[in-house]
């Protein structure tokens, strides 16, 4: 079989699978819309289905689509308190599909949508714009003095301002970033090291195969995490707008 | 120089910034194991603290990561 020297960013390749076009703009349906899809199928499939019998003592399904929803709502009245329970649908959707969909990632030659910046950059986009109109209708205009860190002398306040706007405005920004740089960095170390088992034979290819293994591990816990801390932040960032520091 | 050659060193010296990044995962996971090491009743309270504080710290040696891809495929 002719080895042909693929470069390890190929699996980020965007494939139209079924091409449909508005006038000159193609929407296609594409290899990262499938799995989006796939990921709330299986979403809505593990926890209807999970929770069919919904009997006072869980069976084993049912345990785990309680465990996922307890797991969320801790999270969200830990950080935000009772006021963070409406924003639980949204929360709760966020970290499921992004866990879905870094988990979907993890099956050889698929597709991992969370490792493309736009689709990161547009969930970080829509959590900070949604927390910034929420703190906006709470408190009006005296949501600008979220910028005046507490304590701090009027001496300081033209040095603090700038530097907590530009802090404030950087968050969609390390939000949507630190998921696709993960996911992204992660795949392609695979996919590098992958190559060297096969390029390496069969004796020389072991050790770099312990390693895929271990990275592979790795890359799940990453897939978790990020998951978790993308949606922690989430909760982090409501807090902050509903109560201003 | 050729842009080239300007884009592969740019890119070598942009994975420098990792450096910090390794520094801090350190940090994290030397406070939790000897906080654990000395009340290991505390470990579930800092345990969710602990990832939650290395997944920021790599995220930093990822925004260097992507200074230096943005460097060799974008420019």
């Amino acid at each position: 079989m002719a080895e042909s020297a693929q470069s390890p960013l190929a699996q980020f390749e965007i494939k139209e699978l079924m091409p449909i076009s508005v006038g000159e703009t193609s929407i296609a349906f594409t290899n990262s819309a499938a799995f989006m899809a796939l990921s709330v199928l299986l979403i809505t499939l593990f926890l209807v289905l999970g929770m069919r019998k919904s009997s006072l003592v869980p069976g084993r399904w049912q345990s785990m689509a309680e465990i996922s929803y307890e797991f969320v709502a801790n999270l969200l009245v830990e950080t935000v308190g009772n006021e963070g329970r409406k924003y639980f649908p949204f929360v709760f959707s966020l970290f499921m599909f992004i866990l879905f969909g870094n988990m979907l990632g993890m099956i050889p030659y698929s597709f991992t949508f969370t490792s493309h910046i736009i689709v990161t950059f547009t969930m970080a986009i829509v959590v900070f714009l949604g927390v910034t109109i929420l703190g906006f209708v709470r408190h009006g205009w005296h949501f600008f003095s979220f910028f005046v860190p507490p304590g701090v002398s009027v001496v300081l306040w033209p040095l603090m301002i700038p530097i907590e706007i530009i802090s404030y405005l950087s968050r969609p920004v390390s939000l949507g970033v630190r998921l696709f740089a993960n996911l992204t960095a992660g795949h392609t170390m695979l996919k590098v090291f992958a190559g060297f088992v096969v390029s390496m034979g069969v004796i020389g290819g072991i050790l770099p195969l312990a390693f895929v293994v271990a990275l592979t591990g790795l890359e799940l816990l990453i897939a978790f995490l990020q998951a978790y801390v993308f949606t922690i932040l989430t909760c982090f960032y409501i807090n902050d707008a509903i109560h201003l520091h | 120089m050729e842009a080239a050659a300007a884009k592969l060193i740019g890119a070598g010296l942009a994975a420098i910034g990792v450096i910090g990044a390794g520094v801090g995962i350190g940090n994290i996971f030397a406070a939790f194991i000897s906080s654990v090491a000395r009340n290991p009743a505390a470990a579930p309270h800092v345990t969710a603290m602990t990832w939650i504080g290395f997944a920021l710290v790599e995220a930093i040696a990822l925004y260097a990561l992507v200074v230096a891809l943005l460097l060799l495929f974008v420019f």
